[in-house]
């Protein structure tokens, strides 16, 4: 039967559109640097979420297959040094950032500023308050801080946060000084707070602040203070609205291909020997090829490696990798350069030398 | 973010800034002059708070 008459709720704002998600890796699949790691602070895991802490204590971070639905994977974080007494700027914290350039729909500075919808899966053997954090970084600062409650222990629980620009009958996020950057830098920083010293607890729930030093809440719990203590988070959610919609679940590809704006290793191969780029010889010893990225990078990325590399003939012989001059610097591909001994035009293949793991890097992240 | 070395790397042949080779975090990388990179907003950022020195390229 042919469609004669295309519904108008189809269209509107009351339907569920796609591409509704601020956050980025919100279902915790793409894990390209590792899949676990120990105390380090940064970003170290979970594509996109920064994992840190300033405490005297620390604690890890992997992926998990426990979820609330037995189907998919989480961000599980463990407690391996306990602080029980935190000090004044003491923090236990994770977050994600999100482009300026992103976040133009929601009106921000005006009068017409979005509600948003904060919803995710969380989990913990330690009960009690807990709050998020969503810092507005551009023309002047806000923070919003929203409290939560771990209701049950070790039981997955789904929590609900609605974001209105008056919380806390404020007029920061209405007025122009609420505007945010139509750039590729950070509009919003959401982050998820694990523990805060006295400096930072001072934000009361469901409030923006102009106070910069308001990143927690006071009153939450020391989630560090045990090496018991754990933490799960999933099905992270930001969306435009006052309500929450069912948790908008992508293909490994299109999520993997978002986090590859900020972050991107080859991949190589699992025989040890994949190869990683065509390079050229340009000078006496100078290879270079053109390591095109999946997608444009968000800024002129960084550029390590890590592992073993050889050239394919084994007549050359490989000394280093580097960077490129920097003419190559830009976001759509990067020069390798290494040292070697070939003819002049020659050309050859990077590859992993025996090592699986070796990888080039470039880094965008937020 | 630990930075213990910074140097300046040039365009090949010329004397044109092309990149900071720098040590962050025990890793070596090569840092655009991209004030949008973060490694770069941190290295001038060490560089004006007097606790990093960029040397000229070799």
């Amino acid at each position: 039967m042919a469609l004669s008459k295309i519904r108008s709720d189809s269209l509107e704002d009351t339907a569920i559109h796609g591409n509704r998600n601020l956050t980025i890796n919100g279902a915790m699949q793409i894990f390209q640097r590792a899949t676990a790691a120990t105390a380090a602070t940064g970003y170290s895991t979970a594509d996109r979420w920064w994992i840190g802490e300033t405490t005297d204590g620390a604690y890890t971070s992997e992926k998990s297959t426990d979820n609330p639905f037995e189907t998919g994977s989480s961000l599980k974080l463990q407690v391996t040094t306990a602080d029980t007494s935190l000090g004044t700027t003491q923090v236990a914290r994770f977050f994600q950032r999100i482009e300026g350039q992103n976040l133009q729909h929601l009106l921000y500075g005006t009068s017409s500023a979005k509600t948003l919808t904060l919803s995710f899966w969380v989990k913990s053997n330690k009960t009690g308050t807990y709050s998020i954090l969503l810092r507005k970084v551009d023309t002047t600062p806000y923070h919003f801080i929203h409290s939560y409650t771990i209701s049950n222990a070790n039981t997955w629980e789904k929590k609900v946060i609605t974001i209105t620009p008056t919380a806390g009958s404020t007029s920061f996020i209405t007025a122009s000084a609420g505007t945010i950057d139509n750039d590729n830098d950070y509009g919003f920083e959401l982050a998820f707070n694990l523990a805060q010293g006295s400096q930072y607890a001072i934000g009361t729930s469901n409030t923006w602040s102009s106070d910069t030093n308001t990143y927690g809440l006071n009153g939450q719990v020391n989630w560090m203070d045990s090496t018991s203590n754990n933490f799960y988070l999933t099905e992270v959610q930001l969306e435009v609205g006052s309500e929450p919609t069912p948790f908008e679940h992508e293909d490994y590809s299109t999520t993997l291909r978002k986090c590859q704006r900020y972050y991107f290793r080859t991949t190589g191969s699992s025989t040890g020997y994949g190869n990683l780029a065509t390079v050229s010889r340009i000078g006496n010893t100078l290879y270079r090829g053109i390591v095109e990225f999946p997608v444009t990078m968000r800024s002129r990325p960084s550029f390590s490696s890590s592992g073993s590399f050889q050239t394919l003939d084994s007549g050359f012989t490989f000394s280093s990798i580097s960077g490129g001059d920097g003419a190559s610097f830009d976001s759509h591909g990067v020069q390798v350069t290494m040292t070697s001994n070939g003819s002049a035009g020659q050309s050859t293949l990077l590859r992993q030398a025996a090592d699986a793991s070796a990888a080039l890097i470039y880094d965008a992240e937020l | 973010m630990d930075i213990t070395q910074a140097q300046y790397t040039n365009v090949l042949g010329t004397d044109v800034k092309a990149s900071v080779k720098a040590t962050i975090d025990g890793q070596v990388m090569y840092v655009p002059l991209d004030l949008f990179n973060r490694h770069y907003a941190e290295i001038l950022r060490q560089v004006e708070a007097g606790e990093l020195t960029i040397e000229e390229a070799d």
